[in-house]
């Protein structure tokens, strides 16, 4: 095992190389510049802010010095769009609200989800079965540039009982309409995917057994049928935080709450490379270690895997 | 029970016994789950919708209608006096018309995203899972390189640097789930390699690539099938939200993303048609293609619940 | 008096002497009673890139600017000139102006405001190493030797700027201009603190370092998501300014913002949703409000090589110009106030005179029949159909608009692909003159017609369709040296309705939603240039 996440994570390295010089190359090849401006910049100037930003050197040499100041002194550079602000400025700031809603989504979407889904496998074909997979269906499908705005509308004007937008450090009322915008796609999915799980599960042989035995269906469930269960939801895990984090893009711009799924787009049509570099190369980064922990999690699980 | 001779004389005068090939069987048992012949049924009324609704439509999509233009919470209602029977967008453009023409987009975005996907990531996971090997080994390390990448992002620069056209959202779109589609096809492929008629294929000599694409990839099918129903809605999904960031397609032609989103910005005028019409296409659409997506998965499963 | 009876005189007198100095919730010149809570809270459409007054490109950072530095000279809630940190200004021959500033004006950590301050500030601005984006500005202003210093011929010390004494600065024009004055309001020649900038260099304007001269400084900020602003004890008008708190919140989505604004979480909006105002309007007859502001919408049309031929030939272009129906425009699908525009400068730009332009007088079937003629007789028509590229970049009001304007050009036979880029790429686009037609919108620095028309000069750097006349060269050289410039600028309008050197379309006006407790807006000030010392919010009824 410990050989196994010791070669994954040096694998991890050239991995990140080629996203780093994957996106430069693109970036290049983008039309436009970061100092465009309707009302034209001099050409001395021009020639400042590129030697200031040293988009003046060839191309090399910029990949080379910005992988250079990346790997000895962990500083992305500077923001070529706002203009007082570093990169890690920009970073330190958006990464941690988008962790905070993001690992809350997370938790409320595997919870409930979770729940949802074994619920209506336990009691399949019934009419809580029906409202699970019809609910779960729906809310899979709404998305959510549109189920934002209808939060604010309930929540902010009609009843006055949550913020509408806004992170003020993190505060509990800031955080929970974000968190049901972003988590109930996902939560969707996850009671879908769990429910066809378990219910593949209790129609197993072991499970008859264990019925036959006699042992309460509690302890059928939990003791027995929940980890295999489990499986495909931990598998799906991976893509759902890839999806969270495209997610995060429209919770950010809808509830203004400065997380770095903004700062990405924003970057993309700003043609602000230092930001759009740092923050491919911290997801790429994330999503490589998250993958890692969700393969650790199945080999936990499923003790018929071995790496 | 007892074989009088009656019935021992029925048995030989009885005509042979029919086998059923998988796929038949698959056929009834998927016809036997409502759900999944509701979904198709849904799925096969929306395309008819897109493919007649331009015949009928008495408006076309761009045509602006100058009266309703500038009063369109009132004169922009669903009616059936002025022909707008979906009623009109924000500028007065009929929504029927636009609701069709925005139909046609998106499942053509969904079909061919998809269809991108599964020839992409089946032959290469194909591929990947009958050389095995060191072949197999890099090919899926990439695959695993690539998964790392967010790749609405790249699609974002993608639209940027490129331009945004109809066969720049088909590929861009398509190459975001290939490679799911690569994994699965790789682990089907291996359990593929070990029967037999793989072995005599390979046994009389026949090139490795034919087996591939003559015995592998038939049997591949099922689960590509049931995978790529599941594929067309997150690739409309994944449209409706370029469409939100203002890289969807061009005007005038729009996209059910398009739609939904010009009439989630207008909710709060008293105009909420423009809304609801994309909207239920939307969320009936994508219904559609789960029910029959589950149908089918259930249908072409071995294992008899 | 009995000694219970001299307690309880001097008790009253006691009460009556302090009460005033407790509630002081009346405003002091109208007496109106004001609210307990003085805090003012708006909206931002979008971050601003920063905040450094030198490198400040866009409105937004403007707004945030003009509250916390000032410059030699403010504005009345009407536009006119009010002193800043300039106490008198006077200039014998229009050419060297002479600013003599207060004694009081404070930087926020004590230290005096100097003429010194304002030399470096704006030496900053032209100087090529500092690389602002708005060197332009200084340019434009005719400073002496400020084309050469932004070139990086000379260096910025031989700008024509020097200060006299710490309290007289003294400029020296290029040439005479005599609105040298209204050019100093902008944000560009704001006064920067020397030993901040040094020391800290790009950080100088985090909420730890900055150091600033205006009413308030600068508390807190978080990226994309909101800023506040305290007051600064040190201005010397702080004892009249009441406002005790500004928050900026950033907000993208203008439906979001509305509702959010509804709901009472700000007090400010502008950019308001698409098509929303008349419904404000109705709705809410004393918080939406539509002012005139100093802004044109017109498309430019490229008439260089890289455009479609026929666009090169005014009889087209004019007849492109007749076929718009402006009203419909304005009344139906903007719906908030808009004037129809047939000249490129705004209608309510000081002084300014428009000259009489025949078709802005004709019914809209004279202009279309007349619009088929000219088509007609340049050669191309519904028989010889004509296909033009039109770019915009992403908004909800630029798309209605330019779809509602491709079925107007219809019956002249004109085919119109719409191309939506985002800003990035639409101004590269638009610079490179890759188009046929471009929206586009100017929006004056200062409040004089020049500052529209010199932008189609035929060397204006910003003239993207490249539209070229002699005359009107000629004319504006002429203007700056002239003591009443006015009659040029109509003769110079005239001329660009004939050539129709671009399209007008409308003038803007400034859409927005104040709560009706904040009282003092600057409404009539068409550059929409707000100071929130002079506001103040009065108690609920």
């Amino acid at each position: 095992m410990i050989a196994f996440i010791i070669k994954r994570l040096l694998v991890a390295i050239p991995v990140l190389l080629i996203l780093i010089i994957g996106t430069f190359v693109l970036m290049y090849t983008a039309p436009g510049s970061p100092f465009a401006s309707e009302r034209g910049v001099p050409p001395a100037v021009l020639a400042n802010l590129e030697a200031q930003y040293g988009l003046d050197q060839p191309f090399f040499v910029q990949i080379w010095r910005y992988v250079v100041g990346i790997v000895t002194q962990f500083d992305f550079g500077p923001s070529f769009i706002y203009r007082d602000q570093d990169v890690n400025d920009l970073i330190g700031q958006g990464f941690p609200v988008t962790l905070t809603y993001g690992f809350w989504s997370f938790v409320v979407a595997v919870l409930v989800g979770g729940t949802l889904g074994i619920l209506a496998a336990v009691r399949h074909n019934t009419w809580l079965d029906y409202l699970a997979v019809g609910v779960s269906i729906g809310a899979q499908v709404l998305p959510n540039f549109v189920l934002a705005p209808i939060l604010v509308l309930v929540f902010t004007l009609w009843l006055g009982w949550l913020p509408g937008g806004g992170w003020q450090g993190g505060q509990w009322q800031f955080i929970i309409l974000p968190v049901i915008a972003l988590s109930t796609s996902f939560m969707a999915s996850i009671a879908r995917i769990s429910r066809a799980s378990m219910l593949e599960v209790l129609t197993s042989n072991f499970i008859r057994t264990a019925r036959a035995k006699g042992l309460p269906m509690r302890r059928v469930i939990f003791r027995h049928a929940l980890k295999p269960a489990l499986l495909p939801v931990i598998s799906y895990l991976g893509p759902a935080f890839v999806g969270m984090i495209t997610g995060s893009v429209v919770i950010d711009i809808y509830f203004s709450t400065g997380g770095i799924g903004q700062f990405f787009v924003a970057s993309a049509l700003n043609r602000d490379y230092g930001v759009m570099m740092g923050i491919t190369v911290l997801l790429g980064a994330l999503t490589i270690f998250f993958n890692l922990l969700v393969d650790i999690l199945y080999a936990w699980i499923d003790p018929k895997i071995r790496y | 029970m007892l074989a009088t001779k009656a019935i021992a004389d029925d048995l030989a005068t009885a005509a042979p016994i029919k086998g059923r090939s998988l796929w038949a069987d698959a056929r009834a048992r998927f016809f036997r789950n409502r759900a999944a012949v509701a979904g198709l049924v849904v799925l096969v009324l929306v395309t008819a919708f897109a493919l007649i609704g331009p015949f009928i439509a008495p408006w076309n999509y761009e045509d602006i209608d100058w009266n309703v233009l500038g009063n369109v919470a009132e004169a922009g209602r669903p009616s059936l006096e002025t022909g707008h029977w979906f009623g009109t967008d924000a500028l007065g453009r009929d929504l029927f018309a636009r609701t069709v023409q925005g139909t046609q987009v998106s499942l053509m975005v969904g079909v061919v995203g998809a269809l991108i996907s599964v020839i992409v990531g089946t032959l290469y996971g194909a591929i990947a899972g009958y050389y095995g090997g060191r072949l197999d080994n890099i090919m899926m390390r990439i695959v695993d390189v690539l998964m790392s990448i967010p790749y609405m992002f790249v699609l974002i620069l993608l639209l940027v640097v490129f331009g945004r056209s109809m066969l720049m959202l088909f590929i861009g779109i398509g190459l975001i789930s290939w490679l799911d589609m690569a994994r699965i096809a790789r682990g089907q492929t291996l359990t593929l390699r070990g029967k037999e008629f793989v072995e005599a294929a390979v046994a009389t000599g026949v090139a490795p690539f034919r087996i591939i694409l003559r015995h592998i990839i038939p049997n591949l099918l099922g689960v590509v099938i049931v995978y790529a129903t599941l594929l067309v809605p997150s690739m409309i999904i994944y449209e409706s939200f370029i469409s939100f960031l203002g890289l969807g397609v061009q005007e005038p032609l729009t996209s059910w993303g398009a739609l939904i989103n010009d009439g989630a910005a207008e909710m709060n005028n008293g105009t909420l048609w423009m809304l609801l019409a994309p909207l239920f296409f939307f969320v009936v659409t994508l219904f559609g293609f789960f029910f029959v997506g589950d149908g089918l998965r259930d249908a072409l499963d071995p294992k008899d619940r | 008096m009995t000694r219970l009876s001299a307690l309880f005189t001097s008790t009253i007198l006691a009460c009556a002497i302090s009460v005033p100095a407790a509630a002081q919730n009346t405003h002091p010149v109208t007496g109106e009673p004001l609210a307990e809570d003085q805090t003012f809270q708006y909206r931002l459409l979008d971050q601003f890139p920063s905040i450094d007054p030198q490198l400040i490109e866009e409105t937004a950072g403007g707004h945030v600017a003009r509250q916390i530095f000032e410059g030699l000279l403010t504005q009345n809630a009407d536009g006119t000139l009010r002193p800043g940190v300039a106490e008198e200004w006077s200039s014998e021959d229009n050419q060297t102006w002479v600013f003599t500033l207060r004694e009081d004006a404070r930087w926020s950590n004590g230290e005096p405001v100097t003429a010194q301050d304002f030399v470096f500030a704006w030496q900053r601005a032209a100087d090529p190493a500092t690389a602002s984006e708005y060197a332009w500005y200084v340019e434009l202003s005719q400073i002496r030797n400020a084309a050469a210093a932004i070139a990086g011929e000379v260096g910025p010390e031989e700008l024509g700027v020097r200060a006299i004494d710490d309290r007289t600065l003294e400029v020296t024009l290029s040439q005479p201009l005599p609105y040298f004055p209204q050019m100093t309001v902008h944000y560009t020649f704001m006064p920067t603190h020397q030993a901040t900038v040094e020391a800290h260099g790009a950080d100088w304007t985090r909420p730890e370092n900055i150091v600033s001269n205006g009413a308030y400084v600068l508390d807190e900020i978080a990226v994309n998501e909101f800023f506040r602003l305290v007051p600064n004890t040190e201005y010397w008008g702080a004892e009249d300014v009441i406002i005790t708190e500004v928050t900026g919140l950033v907000i993208n989505d203008a439906n979001q913002a509305l509702t959010r604004f509804q709901a009472g979480e700000f007090d400010m909006m502008d950019d308001l949703p698409a098509g929303s105002y008349p419904r404000l309007e109705a709705d809410m007859p004393d918080v939406a409000h539509s002012v005139p502001r100093l802004c044109s919408y017109y498309y430019t049309v490229n008439q260089s090589e890289s455009g479609h031929e026929a666009l090169q030939d005014p009889r087209v272009r004019t007849a492109l110009s007749y076929a718009i129906n402006r009203n419909v425009i304005t009344d139906q699908v903007l719906q908030a106030g808009q004037a129809p525009a047939f000249s490129f400068t705004h209608w309510a730009t000081a002084g300014f005179e428009l000259p009489e332009i025949d078709y802005a007088t004709w019914t809209q079937e004279e202009r279309m029949a007349r619009a088929m003629e000219l088509m007609e007789e340049a050669g191309y028509g519904p028989d010889n159909p004509i296909e033009l590229n039109l770019i915009y970049n992403t908004s909800e009001n630029h798309r209605q608009i330019a779809t509602v304007i491709s079925q107007m050009w219809r019956p002249l036979g004109v085919t119109t692909v719409l191309n939506n880029f985002e800003w990035q790429s639409y101004l590269e686009i638009r610079g490179n003159q890759n188009f046929d037609v471009a929206r586009s919108a100017w929006c004056g620095d200062y409040n004089e017609a020049s500052t529209f028309l010199d932008l189609l000069t035929s060397n204006n750097a910003n003239n993207d369709g490249k539209y070229a006349n002699d005359e009107v060269d000629r004319l504006m050289a002429e203007s700056v040296a002239l003591a009443d410039p006015q009659p040029i600028y109509t003769q110079v309008e005239q001329i660009l309705a004939e050539d129709m050197a671009i399209l007008p379309i409308y003038h803007y006006t400034q859409n927005f939603v104040l709560d009706p407790s904040i009282r003092n807006w600057a409404m009539q000030n068409t550059e929409n240039n707000w100071y929130v010392r002079d506001i103040y919010r009065v108690a609920a009824e």
